[in-house]
């Protein structure tokens, strides 16, 4: 149970490469704080950095409000969960879970007990006595958990623990981390590199980018207004659609048509750039025609393909447009939108995905008429990423 | 070996029989030299017409003080054993940091130990032959257990650093998050998964000392520190005119039998796949 601040926290690795940079984050007591970005943002340094295996090059790093800029590893009373697991392969898994408390000087009846204790929370009972060579991938992972769990320890620090773990695994214990981190109400800082479950699991979550943080904010906050291009087309799955605009007056002409823009402050007329996401284009023959007269506009488009999931529809499909160029957004290409399948985003040609209801006859290669609800339109300077209004 | 090709099956064992044959046919015939009683020894028999103990009983006759074999045994035993644990805790260290630390002149400590590891020893001798009778420590058991350091240090370096290297840093990093000093890290996570590795060197370190010759006829001048295969040079046979051939075959086939046991006990932690499991995999 404790409060973890960062403050202006820098790393600057020996070589000259500064992998985090003037880093300011608090983290309450009890808090699930996910740190999320792609590869090489700095993610991890900064949990290393959290957990004392990284030096801290410049800022204050504190814990329940003290310094512990200088501490090892071992003076600070957190517990870490790697990426590979690191158990100890000589140990048994009852060893393996119980070595913290035995370095601490635990009494042995007390160990055991603890030990237990975890093993029945994390289904582990049956497996006490084998080594961890013998384990599954899954169970491998539990050990790493228990062994984090059983020392009660003010701080969880959790380094990309499920990417080792196949789909079904990772979704399963997903949803058994937040039990265990909600059930325990301890401080858990969790690294992770999938915006999924940044989402699903965070109370709040902080995007990083090029070892700057980006934003941080509760998941909906960051859905909903995400601060600057980057943290807008990380967010969300598949990702948002970014599309050039140009404002004038109260005017903003789209590609795919024009809006009133009453909602804009201060954003002046120039070259604007609009996302759009997914959910927020519909089969414009399914959308109620009320909604239609109050707001959104319908266009034409020609469906190059269709992904239906059962539950949802994905349609892909072209916009005739000079197409968005930012270095924010540049990360994102190689990332998340590949996975997606919305990647391209700087060709002539805007490739867009739309998320449809399932019950929509949009077929491959065909023209469909779509609506575009413009009430959920987010703006950003193209000159800068950031969000405009 | 999988038995389910047959092909490859009879020509391993046909190799791995020739292997044995070749490596295994003269401690048969120093086996059977020992057993034979003295005027038999040229008869070109590989069985003996007699079986006699007689060589074995000579090499113990007179007890500790008299035998020319007891005093040089157990000498050999302690040199070999002390100079390996010394080996081993310090090139331990080395190989540890050489594996985990960067620090200036690690290059450097790697080249002049595999330097030292080639540098002929008998080329070292002479100047230690002076030196040891100058600073007193000729004929003595710390007389020869530095050179014997010397030349196996590199060695046991250079095995450890490669065993080192195989273990996950996250190991470390989490016995540290898990509380661990950085000494406790080394001994209760790094050291464990490093036994292989250490109970090779060891046994290659062992091995070096107790074949070793030339350091210990040179440095050595009586049984109070001369170890058994310089011994076994200052044999003499039953009267003036015997040849110690047999006595010398009885000690060759005693002083493997340690060699022997140390090998059985230490090749079943030799096992590889200790480490497996520590990380995804």
């Amino acid at each position: 149970m404790s409060e973890i601040a960062l403050e202006g926290v820098t790393k600057v690795f020996d070589d000259g490469y500064e992998a985090v940079k003037d880093m300011n984050l608090d983290i309450g007591d009890g808090e699930f704080m996910i740190l999320v970005g792609p590869s090489g943002c700095g993610k991890s340094t900064a949990l290393r950095m959290i957990a004392g295996l990284e030096d801290i090059t410049s800022g204050e790093l504190k814990i329940d409000g003290e310094e512990v800029n200088d501490r090892s590893p071992k003076d600070r009373d957190i517990a870490m969960v790697f990426q590979n697991y690191a158990l100890y392969p000589h140990m048994t898994v009852r060893e393996n879970m119980g070595f913290a408390l035995k370095l601490a000087g635990v009494d042995k009846a007390e160990i055991d007990q603890k030990v237990e204790e975890a093993a029945r929370t994390l289904d582990l009972e049956q497996h006490l006595d084998r080594r961890p060579a013998n384990l599954s991938g899954g169970q491998r992972q539990r050990v790493a958990m228990g062994r984090a769990i059983v020392r009660n320890p003010k701080a969880f620090l959790m380094d990309e623990p499920l990417s080792n773990l196949d789909a079904k695994l990772r979704v399963q214990m997903r949803t058994e981390v937040a039990r265990i981190q909600s059930d325990l109400e301890t401080t858990t800082v969790y690294v992770t590199h999938d915006q999924t479950e940044a989402m699903t699991l965070g109370d709040r979550v902080a995007v990083m980018r090029a070892g700057v943080l980006q934003q941080v904010g509760t998941p909906e906050e960051l859905y909903d207004r995400p601060r600057n291009l980057f943290v807008a087309g990380f967010i969300g799955s598949p990702a948002m659609n970014f599309m050039p605009g140009e404002i004038s007056g109260a005017r903003l002409k789209l590609p795919i048509g024009e809006v009133e823009v009453s909602q804009l402050s201060g954003g002046g007329d120039g070259q604007v750039v609009v996302g759009l996401r997914p959910e927020n284009i519909e089969d414009a023959t399914i959308v109620g025609d009320d909604l239609k007269q109050q707001r959104g506009v319908e266009f034409e488009a020609e469906i190059d393909l269709v992904e239906s999931l059962g539950s949802d529809l994905y349609a892909y499909f072209h916009i005739e447009s000079e197409g968005v160029e930012s270095e924010l957004l540049a990360d994102l290409v190689g990332e998340s939108l590949s996975e997606t399948g919305a990647g391209g985003l700087r060709e002539g040609q805007e490739r867009v995905v739309a998320r449809l209801d399932p019950t929509s006859k949009v077929r491959r290669r065909q023209k469909a008429q779509l609506w575009a609800d413009t009430a959920k339109l987010h703006l950003f300077d193209p000159e800068s990423g950031e969000r405009l209004g | 070996m999988k038995q389910d090709r047959p092909k490859d099956y009879a020509f391993w064992s046909i190799a791995i029989t020739l292997v044995l044959v070749f490596a295994l046919v003269p401690v048969l015939w120093l086996l059977s030299i020992s057993l034979k009683p003295p005027e038999q020894i040229a008869d070109g028999r590989v069985i003996p017409e007699t079986f006699s103990l007689d060589n074995y009983k000579s090499l113990f006759e007179g007890g500790f003080d008299e035998s020319p074999f007891l005093h040089p045994l157990v000498n050999s035993i302690v040199i070999a054993l002390i100079t390996t644990v010394i080996a081993i805790t310090l090139a331990a260290f080395t190989a540890y940091a050489i594996a985990r630390l960067e620090f200036p002149g690690k290059r450097l400590i790697l080249a002049g130990a595999l330097a030292i590891a080639m540098f002929p020893p008998i080329s070292t001798v002479g100047p230690l032959f002076d030196m040891w009778r100058a600073f007193g420590i000729y004929d003595t058991y710390p007389g020869l257990i530095i050179p014997y350091l010397t030349f196996s240090l590199p060695l046991a370096i250079y095995v450890l650093t490669a065993f080192f290297r195989e273990i996950p840093w996250d190991l470390e990093q989490a016995a540290q998050v898990d509380g661990a000093t950085p000494f406790q890290a080394f001994t209760k996570v790094i050291m464990p998964l490093a036994a292989p590795g250490v109970f090779t060197a060891a046994i290659l370190v062992f091995i070096f000392c107790w074949n070793d010759f030339v350091f210990a006829i040179s440095l050595t001048s009586s049984n109070s520190s001369r170890t058994v295969p310089a011994a076994l040079a200052f044999f003499t046979g039953e009267s003036t005119f015997t040849e110690p051939t047999g006595s010398i075959a009885a000690a060759a086939i005693l002083v493997t039998i340690p060699i022997i046991v140390f090998v059985l006990i230490f090749q079943r932690r030799i096992v590889s796949g200790l480490t497996a499991g520590a990380v995804k995999g």
